[in-house]
């Protein structure tokens, strides 16, 4: 298991490089001046020629790129073009509104779709399938922000029971973080909740079609404790491989998610970012999620020695 | 034993079914899968319910447990266990009688077990469901249990996962698992039919020792006509969804009365049989209608002794690297095939007979370079086949075809089957479109298949079909040699002789060679010139059939022919007397040196391993 971990992390290293190789080279891909570009088409020859010489561009291409790995390496991210501030504290301000969205959307979406899909599974062909499968199928090809302003416009402007905008810390109490977090958290959490329960549905449909699970009917076992103590079990690996993916997918649906509803969370400055040609911090926000991705399917691999025994690192 | 069976008789059946129809729907449709069949069985009696794939013997067994899905099937009649109707049951009150009072035990080990849930667990849970005791009382008692069926070890297995356990040890769990209430009716579903011969023997002695301890009864399903006289009392023979045939074992063996049971009875390859015939020779083909018998001609003399061998191996040896830790380091290697030489000449069939993982299914494999092997030579017609790369190595798998075990898995479902036969001559590029297909057509008929279905798709055809179908793609290349791997080992008795008839046929009309690898110790003695016998990846015996049958003279050739079950109730096999015997690994460490083997001449071509 430790090997296995070490071999991981190398390999992580190895793509995080990558990672950092596209993203560096992004903004120089891009034909024309980079200065030109990041400074946009009202910019005045001194903005220009500012740009070109924070961002060194005059120095061959590999001498900027060790630069900018050492200086990320030692934890500098650089400043922002647009507002000069140093990266790294503008992600700090912005993370936690975006790690509560995300910790809220996918507890609330695994909570609804695991036992849909079981449910699904266990009365296979009835209607009850029938109708949240539909359900799950609107889910999922329904546009995340139809389903931001739809939630928006009937709990928060018709009946008022929720906010539809900003954020408030946990440290602002339990009740008031979470009012904010509903809505945001089922918009984004909707084309979710439909694919996990539908693989869910299907990694019990095939547990349960296994030579097993008669076995534990000769037992006598009820319905009940074949779902839960011998089917659910085996079906975990698929679904949280699906869990595993759908975190890393969030960070997507974040981006539109906050700017409906104004969150001034990670995804939103993303999108400002991109607005605002802000290259060093769209560089510096790709990278993030790239480790994101990266230590959650580290986490879901492990996950998995603790479902099924046969796997082993 | 037989007073007590006479005693018990007067008393009430264990378990009673009467007038017993069962129905599917298909497409809308109910269609009978049993009719009206009835029979008893007597507290501590094996009964035996024989007959093959589709005669509806599952689906009873499966139908006293309730264990059909509502949804697409109808039971009628009555179906009483100790004077209870279960029929009329309702779902809650059956789940306490399964596992409890009526216990199962199934085809497949491998899968039969839930493997991500202790061994320890899946014991107890039963005990904990049906006799309320603790998790930690439930958990002593199947120590106890594991114990009871012979698993070395016991306490520790406990927290095992089925994947540590070998096919034999896991049906030992099952059974231990089945007993754990100590059940009145024990139904076992083929529980022998996916393990070797050496562990069905033990498995087989163990169900018979556990029986007689008490007066459980026990259904015992089976299509091995074998395994039915070393185990049953009585036997029931089903065929089409109906019973023909009824009554004790001896009985039924000494003068079956109808048809059908006759054809079945002359399908079951006897050891001993061929003693005194030279040449392969064809089964005798029972009708099974009218049961008019149908001699098999007398084998004819197929093997060309003048001319060089067609195939030579000269000290094939594979080995598969095991590689673990945080660079992939060596840790061991599996031996699979290790120094093995033979030959085989046009027209012959040599048979490797071994259990799983003795390597013969590699040896076979590395024959066709499907596998690349370690070491070794091989020739075929001269040609050394062991270096050659690209158009030339095509060229040579032209010469050697393959037949595999499962039928429904080696023919594409999405493809006619008359394409199916056409694609290897026309990847070869030897003929024309319309030449393969007037080839394609003829093979059909050769292998006696309709020209008709020339455009049908696999699933319309029956598992003996298809092997057949397999044949006809075999021999569209005209091969030399035709490596057959396990492929009569999952077909019905009565089809299993109908392709073993087609293959000798072929090999008098075609001059084929065969190498026939198998399990079957009493199918190898019908179709085999010579015979090796394999074990950890050598060959511990190798020589002409008659002489491996008639005179063994390695240890492991005596225990495997000892352990094939006779089709005779009257001569039962005795319990082994080492009890339980697990086949070993050929895994070894990565310095280790293979001793240097020597052969020993102990007849004419009798060779064994000193």
């Amino acid at each position: 298991m430790l090997t296995y971990l070490g071999r991981r992390l190398i390999a992580s290293i190895f793509v995080i490089l990558m990672v950092a190789i596209f993203v560096f080279s992004l903004l120089y891909l891009t034909p024309g001046d980079p200065a030109a570009i990041i400074a946009g088409d009202q910019a005045t020859p001194e903005m220009v020629a500012r740009i070109r010489q924070s961002l060194k561009l005059d120095e061959p291409y590999l001498v900027r790129f060790s630069d900018w790995l050492l200086q990320i390496v030692q934890g500098d991210l650089g400043n922002s073009i647009y507002t000069g501030q140093p990266i790294l504290q503008q992600i700090g301000l912005r993370f936690g509104p975006t790690l509560s969205l995300m910790v809220v959307s996918m507890t609330l979406s695994t909570l609804v779709a695991i036992p849909l899909g079981i449910v699904a599974a266990w009365k296979q062909n009835s209607r009850v399938d029938r109708g949240l499968m539909v359900f799950s199928t609107l889910g999922f090809s329904i546009p995340v922000f139809v389903v931001g302003y739809l939630l928006a416009y009937f709990f928060g402007l018709k009946l008022k029971w929720l906010p539809v905008q900003g954020y408030a810390p946990l440290s602002s109490g339990l009740w008031n973080w979470m009012r904010h977090l509903i809505l945001p958290s089922i918009a984004l959490g909707s084309a979710f909740i439909g694919l996990l329960a539908r693989m869910t549905r299907a990694a019990m449909l095939q547990v349960l079609s296994q030579d097993y699970v008669r076995t534990a009917k000769a037992k006598g076992l009820g319905q009940g404790e074949i779902l839960f103590r011998h089917a659910l079990k085996n079906a975990a690996v698929p679904i949280t491989t699906v869990v595993g993916l759908g975190i890393a997918g969030l960070i997507s649906g974040a981006v539109v998610t906050e700017s409906v509803f104004a969150l001034p969370g990670l995804g939103r400055m993303t999108a400002d970012a991109i607005l605002r040609r802000d290259y060093p911090v769209i560089q510096s926000l790709i990278l993030l999620f790239s480790l994101n991705y990266l230590i959650v399917n580290l986490l879901v691999d492990i996950t998995y020695t603790f479902f099924d025994p046969r796997v082993r690192y | 034993m037989h007073a007590t069976h006479e005693a018990n008789a007067q008393l009430q059946p264990t378990l009673s079914i009467r007038d017993l129809t069962i129905s599917f729907r298909r497409d809308g449709i109910w269609t009978p899968a049993v009719q009206q069949i009835s029979f008893n069985i007597s507290p501590g009696e094996i009964v035996a319910l024989v007959g093959e794939s589709g005669s509806g013997k599952s689906v009873t067994a499966l139908s006293i447990a309730g264990l059909l899905d509502a949804k697409v099937s109808r039971v009628e009649g009555e179906i009483f266990l100790g004077g209870q109707s279960l029929l009329t049951l309702p779902e809650r009150r059956m789940c306490e009688l399964r596992g409890n009072k009526i216990a199962m035990i199934f085809q497949e080990p491998m899968t039969s077990l839930n493997p991500v849930l202790t061994i320890g667990r899946q014991i107890s849970e039963v005990l904990v469901k049906h006799r309320g005791v603790s998790e930690k009382e439930a958990l002593r008692e199947a120590e106890r249990l594991l114990e009871q069926v012979r698993i070395p070890d016991a306490r520790s297995r406990l927290t095992q996962y089925p994947h540590n356990f070998s096919g034999g040890m896991r049906q030992r769990v099952m059974i231990a698992m089945a007993l754990a209430c100590r059940p009145k009716l024990l139904i076992a579903d083929e529980p022998t039919t996916a393990l070797d011969v050496t562990v069905q023997a033990q498995i087989l002695d163990l169900i018979k020792d556990l029986q007689a301890d008490g007066d459980m009864a026990v259904l015992f399903i089976t299509h091995d006509m074998g395994v039915v006289a070393q185990i049953a009392d009585r036997t029931v023979v089903m065929y089409r969804g109906d019973i023909v045939e009824e009554g004790a074992t001896p009985e039924i063996f000494r003068a079956p009365a109808r048809p059908y049971t006759r054809a079945l009875l002359s399908a079951v390859p006897v050891l001993g049989s061929m003693a005194d015939e030279a040449n392969p020779r064809r089964y005798p083909i029972v009708d099974p209608v009218t049961g008019n018998p149908q001699p098999a001609p007398p084998g004819a003399l197929t093997v060309d002794t003048r001319s060089e061998p067609l195939l030579v191996v000269k000290n094939l040896t594979a080995r598969f690297d095991v590689r673990t830790g945080l660079f992939g380091r060596l840790s061991g290697r599996v031996h699979a095939v290790e120094d093995v030489s033979f030959d085989i000449k046009v027209g012959e069939t040599l048979s490797l007979v071994g259990e799983s993982g003795c390597g013969k299914s590699t040896t076979g494999r590395s024959i066709m370079r499907l596998i690349e092997p370690t070491a070794g030579e091989i020739r075929l017609d001269g040609q050394d086949i062991g270096s050659i790369s690209g158009a030339q190595l095509r060229d040579h798998r032209r010469n050697i075809q393959m037949i595999f075990q499962d039928p429904f898995a080696s023919l594409n479902p999405s493809m006619r089957i008359g394409s199916a036969i056409m694609e290897p001559m026309i990847i070869h590029g030897r003929v024309s479109r319309t030449q393969a297909h007037d080839r394609a057509v003829d093979l059909l008929e050769i292998v006696g298949l309709k020209r008709e279905t020339f455009n049908r798709f696999p699933h319309e055809f029956s598992g003996g079909q298809r092997q057949r179908i397999c044949i006809a793609r075999a021999l569209a290349l005209e091969p030399k040699l035709i490596v057959a791997d396990e492929s009569v080992s999952a077909l019905d008795v009565s089809i299993k002789a109908q392709i073993i008839n087609l293959m000798l046929e072929l090999q008098e009309k075609l001059g084929l060679a065969y190498l026939f690898i198998s399990h079957d110790m009493a199918v190898v003695e019908r179709v085999s010139h010579r015979v090796a016998v394999m074990y950890l990846g050598e060959i511990v015996e190798i020589g002409p059939r008659r002489a491996i049958f008639s005179n063994p003279r390695h240890p492991y050739t005596r225990k495997l022919l000892s352990a094939v079950p006779v089709p005779d109730p009257s001569v039962r096999l005795k319990s082994s007397p080492q009890g339980v015997t697990e086949f070993k690994s050929p895994i070894r460490s990565v310095g280790y040196k293979p001793p240097v083997r020597e052969y020993v001449q102990v007849g004419d071509e009798h060779y064994v391993l000193s």
